[in-house]
């Protein structure tokens, strides 16, 4: 390797993707847009798919979690994958969709936004941020149009507006800010769903994690693509905090303790589990 | 045709370090020493913004003293060179000696080919992890690599201030007595530096992946007490 200087004409300032892109580091296969219709993409059952992830605000902050399991096809191709990550320290990014380019984008965003906060010494607003990723889903699209969607769910703590902040993208790199909460992936609708019966706003912290598990939960009863709590291998979906304090993991024995309760409280109610 | 005057290569090259010397020596000094938790550096700089230390990785520093716009040249390729590394391959993989390297040869490349040599000192230093100690490679404007592992002073008058360095430096101190000494050796007999005069940041084990931190306004006031 060697030392990467650039004239100032053509200098690609903070910007890591540019950087690798005049590096000429290969980043992830580019499938020409152009190159064929459709249906001539991978089928569902030749590459990994992750799903459910959610995200909901609370009085400090947001909450965000996902569940485990990755598929190919009608098998399950991993139990437990890792689809909420730290974007940095204020904020937190979570995915669904097919799972390799997914967590190269992730691995993309995240040294963007460190490299940016070295090269120009401060850090990108929550709102560049978000717009940051929506490039990156943007510039995916010719790969979404063959098959190979990426949907991430992005949300963080707003310094400037000391408060938590949410923002959903679609394949075309289209972000849109939500004002309480959000799920997506294949098992998004139902977990949209039981988050919209149980949200109050201003929650608590505790009642927002409970929320965001029960969510999971559900989603995981009525989507094979999505892996509920596996009590035999202990693994537990992720859930992540993003508050002024940072993003903080919850604990794996809380969110434990938390199933345990709710498939406890669910029978003593005499409801199904 | 007229012929150009021969000048002997040894004129030449004396002639561009000179140059280049007094370039640095213009602007103020600078020491990094290691301490108890890992490694701190102290520039004499009253500047908020123009910094002269700066985060290259998770466990690797840059600090450049002399003209500002050559040294932050070569910061931001560090970083670069840095994040293209740990992307490419993993995070562990990046280390400072091979940054030092490249600073090293493009440094000696500038002096003996370009018009005018980079009028530049730079440091780049590295947290020690298990058994590999902290490091700190001194890189001067011909590409002359030293490392250390106790402590480096970089910029003008580097004697005066080592020398006095050198008295008062104990391996392990701690971060306080470490900064008060470094900022006596840079201040000297006749002058005192107070914490709005400097620009402080430590490499520390137990700040997380990212080691890198700048001590400002108030934490640096208790720690200069």
């Amino acid at each position: 390797m060697t030392l990467p200087l650039f004239s100032t004409t053509e200098d690609p300032g903070p910007n890591f993707a540019g950087l690798i892109r005049r590096l000429q580091v290969p980043v992830h296969p580019q499938v020409a847009a152009a190159s064929g219709a459709p249906s001539t993409g991978p089928g569902p059952g030749e590459f990994r798919h992750g799903t459910t992830v959610v995200a909901l605000r609370f009085a400090e902050g947001i909450v965000m979690a996902g569940d485990r399991r990755a598929t190919e096809g009608h098998s399950i191709a991993h139990r437990a994958m890792e689809k909420v990550f730290p974007a940095d320290r204020y904020s937190a990014v979570a995915i669904a969709g097919a799972a390799g380019p997914a967590v190269e984008m992730v691995r993309l965003f995240q040294t963007q936004l460190e490299h940016y906060e070295k090269v120009e010494g401060v850090v990108l607003s929550l709102e560049g941020k978000a717009n940051q990723l929506g490039q990156m889903v943007r510039e995916h699209l010719p790969m979404a149009m063959q098959g190979l969607a990426v949907v991430p769910l992005f949300a963080g703590y707003d310094l400037a507006r000391e408060t938590g902040r949410i923002f959903t993208y679609d394949v075309t790199g289209g972000h849109y800010e939500e004002t309480e909460h959000n799920a997506t992936g294949s098992g998004g609708r139902d977990a949209r769903t039981t988050i919209k019966l149980g949200y109050r706003v201003g929650m608590e912290r505790d009642d927002a994690v409970e929320l965001a598990i029960e969510a999971l939960y559900e989603a995981a009863d009525e989507d094979s693509a999505t892996g509920g709590p596996d009590l035999i291998r202990g693994i537990y979906p992720l859930v992540a905090t993003v508050t002024a304090a940072g993003f903080e993991p919850v604990p794996e024995e809380e969110v434990a303790e938390r199933f345990a309760a709710l498939i406890e409280r669910r029978r003593a109610e005499g409801r199904q589990p | 045709m007229t012929m150009p005057y021969y000048v002997a290569p040894e004129q030449v090259m004396k002639d561009r370090a000179e140059y280049a010397q007094k370039g640095i020596a213009r602007g103020r000094s600078l020491i990094a020493t290691t301490y108890d938790m890992g490694i701190a550096i102290v520039a004499d700089n009253p500047s908020r913004s123009l910094h002269k230390i700066s985060e290259i990785y998770d466990r690797i520093a840059f600090a450049g003293v002399g003209k500002y716009n050559e040294f932050d040249q070569l910061r931001v390729s560090g970083i670069r060179h840095a994040d293209t590394k740990g992307y490419a391959y993993s995070r562990e993989d990046v280390d400072a000696r091979s940054l030092a390297n490249l600073y090293a040869q493009y440094l000696g490349q500038v002096f003996t080919h370009e018009m005018k040599p980079l009028e530049v000192e730079i440091l780049v230093a590295e947290l020690g992890s298990g058994p590999h100690p902290a490091q700190l490679y001194h890189i001067a404007y011909e590409g002359t690599i030293t490392d250390e592992d106790r402590y480096a002073v970089l910029g003008g008058e580097t004697e005066a201030i080592a020398e006095r360095l050198e008295g008062e430096w104990t391996a392990g101190w701690a971060l306080g007595t470490a900064l008060n000494a470094a900022v006596s050796a840079l201040a000297g007999p006749d002058r005192a530096l107070v914490g709005s005069d400097l620009e402080v940041a430590v490499l520390a084990l137990g700040n997380g992946r990212r080691a890198f931190r700048r001590l400002v306004d108030s934490e640096l006031e208790s720690l200069l007490g």
